[in-house]
């Protein structure tokens, strides 16, 4: 019993992070309606942002977090402002078509810098170790579902009580309304791609401390994808719950059914997109989308 | 107050919609912009609020003046800020949203906070069913409650200008009267400038000092509210009304006898 209580801790606490990178792409998929291709690969140049301030800099954890927000909210507004914009009123393939080209330039520009080759920097987040009774929790995931939860709750409180969050929902409804009223679009579009990049960056210094930091990291936002069609493409809520569901799933996966196979394992990560599969065949609006309303 | 100067207007540099209108709005009036279906009322609408732009639309000549300015190249952000609000047609509520999230949206701009609950309540006070649905979700309200809601979101931008358009589209008659007589209310308290487009003309001609009646992209009839009542072609091809003045017959065999008397 502790086994599998131990093996859902840390699956919430890897699905958190899930959950906080799957909110990069629910934002841009709300507001430009496109699915963003690159959002893995934010979280890969999140992890080697993280190593290179952490141990390249060895600046402190907060200087850090902080120095690589800065560099995501930039990055946000490059693509934003030079690949992004020229598109806006296109058609909605273009965009994903854009951000495909942004993965791969992205995925180029980290070879270029960083070498593509493995870093890591294990044990340099801070370490707080829990004890429940028989469980403990992995000490580098337990900070990171502090962070998640902080962002998470964070951009719940910005939808929901500032005037650029309503902006940007409104913007996701009806463009031309918003620009009736007078909200300028490009700014809500560049909040967005700002959002996208920070979550997904802050994601990626957490992951690359768990795991490590190398070019495949990016593949985090095939299962953030996977988490966004489970949750409902539209609902930040629902990226959440199911952002945990993949998580402990894929935990789950790995303690008790990889052991029993031939090879040993590698059930791990497909489980949960058997699971999206399934669900997905009776919910197509996944567990929480918003459903079209049509009025009778 | 708004001067629209012999416009003409081409979607995508090739289809051109409007071949010369002019119109003109004074401080406080309502202006009815009548006309059947294709007319180009809402483009004239769209060309003066600026939205023509996000449609790949053009003023390719002529010019449109709001209070001394000449406004026919901004956008539609720019043109709001200056104080033109446009409601347009089909009620386009942000569906996912409340009742009064959509006010707010309007309200967007605006840094007096004080003032803006203030106004929230008076779109309250003109719609008081609407007050009841507030924390509701907008795209599950009837028609009429949504069009209600639409010309208050309208009002939260406090414009000197509102254009609306088609406020009856796909309302009940007698919710039409209501909304019709709000539509004067706000006018006289806000002294507030409103250039409606409508296929109703009676309802429309019923509160308008002035209207204009279009035809394949141009004004091809204006005049005093009451003036254009009075208007044989207008009563017969706007109002269902035959030359005599009665109800319309569609029984006889030729209920289209009259000819227009204008040249389009």
């Amino acid at each position: 019993m502790s086994f599998f209580l131990q093996l859902v801790v840390s699956g919430f606490a890897l699905g958190m992070v899930y959950a906080l990178i799957a909110i990069g792409f629910v934002i841009i998929l709300k507001c430009s309606k496109a699915f963003n291709i690159a959002q893995g690969h934010f979280v890969m140049i999140g992890g080697y942002l993280g190593f290179t301030f952490l141990v390249t800099f060895h600046l402190p954890v907060w200087a850090s977090l902080i120095l690589a927000v800065a560099a995501a909210i930039i990055l946000g507004l490059l693509i934003e402002r030079f690949t992004l914009r020229p598109l806006v009123g296109q058609p909605v393939l273009a965009v994903i078509m854009m951000t495909i080209a942004l993965a791969t330039v992205l995925e180029g520009l980290a070879t270029l810098v960083w070498g593509g080759e493995y870093k890591t920097y294990h044990g340099v987040l801070p370490t707080i170790t829990l004890k429940i009774g028989e469980l403990s929790i992995p000490p580098e995931t337990l900070i990171g579902v502090m962070v998640s939860i902080a962002v998470v709750t964070i951009l719940m409180l910005f939808f929901r009580y500032t005037r650029s969050g309503l902006a940007m929902m409104a913007t996701a409804e009806d463009e031309q309304v918003v620009q009736s009223a007078g909200i300028k679009v490009t700014t809500v579009y560049a909040l967005s791609w700002v959002i996208a990049c920070v979550v997904g960056v802050i994601g990626g210094i957490i992951l690359g401390g768990v795991s490590g930091v190398m070019i495949p990291l990016a593949n985090v936002g095939l299962k953030a994808f996977a988490v966004v069609l489970l949750g409902g493409v539209n609902s930040i809520g629902g990226a959440i719950v199911a952002g945990i569901m993949v998580g402990v799933l894929e935990n789950i996966a790995a303690g008790y059914l990889d052991p029993l196979l031939p090879s040993g394992g590698g059930l791990a990560s497909v489980f949960p997109f058997i699971v999206m599969i399934i669900v997905l065949i009776f919910r197509p609006h996944g567990l929480f989308g918003l459903v079209e309303i049509e009025r009778i | 107050m708004l001067q629209v100067n012999n416009i003409e207007v081409t979607y995508m540099n090739i289809i051109q919609v409007l071949r010369g209108v002019s119109l003109e709005v004074g401080d406080g009036k309502i202006i009815a912009l009548l006309g059947a279906n294709g007319a180009g009322k809402t483009t004239t609408l769209k060309a003066i609020s600026g939205l023509l732009k996000t449609e790949e639309g053009e003023v390719t000549d002529g010019s449109i003046v709001f209070d001394g300015k000449r406004i026919d190249r901004y956008g539609p952000v720019e043109i709001a800020a200056m104080g033109i609000t446009q409601v347009m047609e089909g009620r386009r509520v942000l569906g996912h949203l409340s009742v009064e999230e959509n006010l707010m949206v309007f309200a967007h701009n605006r840094k007096d906070r004080k003032e803006v609950k203030a106004d929230i309540e008076k779109v309250f006070e003109y719609f008081p069913k609407v007050k009841t649905l507030r924390r509701q979700t907008s795209g599950y309200l009837s028609g009429g409650e949504q069009q209600m809601m639409v010309i208050g979101r309208g009002l939260m931008a406090r414009p000197k200008l509102m254009l609306l358009d088609e406020p009856s589209l796909g309302l009940a008659p007698l919710l039409v009267q209501e909304i019709y007589e709000i539509i004067r209310r706000i006018n006289a308290e806000q002294k507030m400038a409103i250039l409606l487009v409508e296929q109703n003309a009676r309802a429309a001609l019923g509160i308008a000092d002035y209207g204009y009646v279009m035809e394949n992209g141009r004004v091809v009839l204006s005049g005093a509210a009451d003036m254009l009542r009075d208007n044989e072609d207008v009563q017969e091809f706007y109002m269902g009304l035959s030359a005599a003045g009665s109800k319309k017959s569609y029984r006889e065999f030729k209920h289209y006898r009259r000819k227009k008397r204008w040249v389009t």
